[in-house]
């Protein structure tokens, strides 16, 4: 079963600007999906038209085979979204905020307290339940958008930009529970900036640019399009002049450092060879940039030349 | 199933309205105590004694209805035009927008949080005036009726003004220059037999002298208007405003894009 049907979602606003023109995306139940796009792309005001923040010009969306405008009651209660901005009262605290959401969707508030304690601690908000929420931290905001997200317990979690503005630290251990409630059966949509995010987490991608899917694929397939990767090799010892690398195309970018672009054909192995030949040691290697990041800046600016 | 669903988030957004102007009593129910003290101080014990009695009885009895009124309808229209602009303006309102909710319950459940505070504020503006003023009750149900409708006429109004409002400035416009000088003029310090007919006339389109009069009668027994049409203009109004809401409440006018 799809867990998200879109069809010829288009949405022009007042005043003319067309952030949709007419896209279609089909999520699988159970996937995490990542719907990636530059500023403006019109990620946010997909989200918005599938949780009913923002009004459709045309099309039509199904969540697990539901129409939202004709079963928006059932629809509405399989989905929980956790907006890119804070959206909740700054002068409640976490657990009324909890408390009340399960409320709007009908959970008792026995239920309801009970659901608000299990996600308030699975990300940690439990010991600043009283506290007023306007004092919390941005990531300490962001967590707790995701646990109301939760408390009415959706089968399909939308996330827009889950972790922007998040430490390093939070967003993995985000991550790690966004991967637990995935495997648990939760279907995700996950809109992000950051690439390495839909890397790791994510099954399936769509790319959307000026209102367009320009990409829907897996992530797999996805990466198996880049053809040169660029790489960063840290040398033990300092070299005064540029070592000979044939068949690569190499950059000195200071003594001790090395960047080296390498297609997919050529591989590591025959490069290893040369600096063992040439007595070079390397300390570490490492990609220049996260894979999807080089993939995703490509079919954009081949979308930008299409147009 | 979605009735219990419905009524349970009914019960949530009234109790979210209720803990939000009891949490903020000091800016929601002691300054229309305060300020109704004052004015059974002034006009009622300095100025009334020299006025005498109006349609019978002490002055200070005669404005009583009309200070309680006073206080009701303020206190609805305040409450729900701020809490609903609040929502607006700090994007909560989007938890109710995303929920299974129809904007019937959304709309049920602010009404009723105006509706409850004006009935608290009026419940105490009542103990201030026994203060100052004995109370009599001519027809308990009437007192109950026109109070009830009021509040949810006025919280309606709030909500209306609430779903326009883009700042704060646009959510003090209307009660500074509509609403006040309507109540003011709606019979609240004065019988309208008192002035001349042309402004007795024009007092009758005053939808709020038909409020004013009518709790009037439910207390004293007196009315400057037929009691009746007191009932069936504020029905009107409460069943448009009330399809009006409805109405921008499913268009997403001033909450969706």
């Amino acid at each position: 079963m799809k867990a998200l049907k879109i069809s010829n979602l288009k949405k022009t606003y007042r005043g003319g600007l067309q952030a949709l023109k007419g896209i279609d995306l089909e999520v699988d139940e159970g996937d995490f999906f990542a719907l990636l796009g530059p500023n403006g792309a019109g990620k946010s005001t997909t989200i918005g038209i599938i949780t009913s923040l923002v009004n459709k010009t045309e099309g039509m969306i199904n969540v697990f085979d539901l129409d939202i405008d004709s079963h928006s009651v059932e629809a509405k209660s399989l989905i929980g979204v956790a907006p890119q901005e804070v959206n909740f009262s700054q002068f409640e605290n976490p657990l009324e905020i909890l408390l009340n959401q399960a409320g709007y969707y009908g959970i008792n508030r026995k239920t309801a307290y009970g659901r608000a304690e299990k996600y308030l601690r699975k990300l940690g908000l439990w010991g600043k339940r009283n506290d007023p929420s306007r004092t919390l931290s941005g990531g300490f905001k962001r967590r707790l958008m995701i646990a109301r997200a939760l408390v009415h317990e959706p089968k399909l979690l939308i996330l827009d930009e889950p972790t922007a503005g998040v430490d390093v630290e939070l967003r993995r251990s985000m991550w790690d529970f966004l991967i637990d409630i995935n495997k648990q059966g939760t279907t995700i949509v996950l809109t992000t900036h950051y690439l390495e995010e839909a890397e790791n987490l994510c099954k399936n991608v769509a790319i959307i640019d000026k209102g367009n899917i320009i990409e829907n694929t897996s992530v797999r397939s996805l990466l198996s399009k880049l053809d040169i990767e660029t790489f960063i090799f840290d040398l033990k010892v300092p070299q005064t002049t540029p070592p000979k690398i044939s068949n690569y195309v190499c950059h000195m970018l200071d003594q001790s450092t090395l960047q080296i672009d390498i297609s997919k054909q050529q591989g590591l192995n025959n490069l290893f060879k040369q600096f063992s030949a040439q007595n070079i040691e390397i300390l570490s290697m490492r990609n220049k940039y996260n894979r999807l990041e080089e993939l995703f800046i490509s079919l954009l600016e081949d979308n930008s030349t299409d147009k | 199933m979605n009735t219990n669903l419905y009524l349970t988030a009914f019960k949530t957004i009234v109790i979210k309205e209720v803990n939000r102007f009891a949490r903020i009593w000091i800016q929601t129910i002691l300054p229309p105590a305060v300020s109704m003290t004052l004015y059974f101080v002034i006009f009622g014990n300095l100025i009334g004694p020299r006025i005498g009695t109006m349609e019978g009885f002490d002055y200070i009895q005669y404005i009583a209805p009309g200070i309680i009124m006073m206080s009701i309808i303020n206190s609805a229209y305040a409450n729900v035009v701020s809490s609903f602009f609040g929502a607006k303006f700090q994007r909560h309102i989007e938890e109710m927008l995303v929920a299974p909710i129809p904007n019937l319950v959304i709309l049920s459940g602010y009404i009723t949080g105006g509706v409850a505070r004006g009935m608290m504020v009026g419940f105490v503006v009542t103990l201030v005036a026994l203060f100052f003023t004995e109370l009599h009750i001519e027809h308990p149900v009437i007192v109950v009726t026109i109070v009830l409708l009021t509040s949810i006429l006025f919280s309606l109004a709030g909500f209306i003004n609430g779903i326009f409002a883009k700042k704060f400035d646009d959510i003090a416009i209307i009660p500074s220059f509509v609403l006040t000088p309507l109540i003011y003029l709606g019979g609240v310090f004065y019988s309208i037999n008192l002035l001349p007919e042309i402004w007795q006339l024009i007092s009758k389109f005053n939808p709020i002298l038909y409020m004013v009069n009518a709790f009037r009668y439910g207390m004293l027994g007196v009315s400057d208007i037929n009691i009746q049409t007191a009932f069936a203009i504020i029905i009107i109004f409460n069943v448009t405003l009330f399809s009006l809401c409805l109405y921008l409440l499913n268009k997403g006018i001033g909450i969706k894009s």
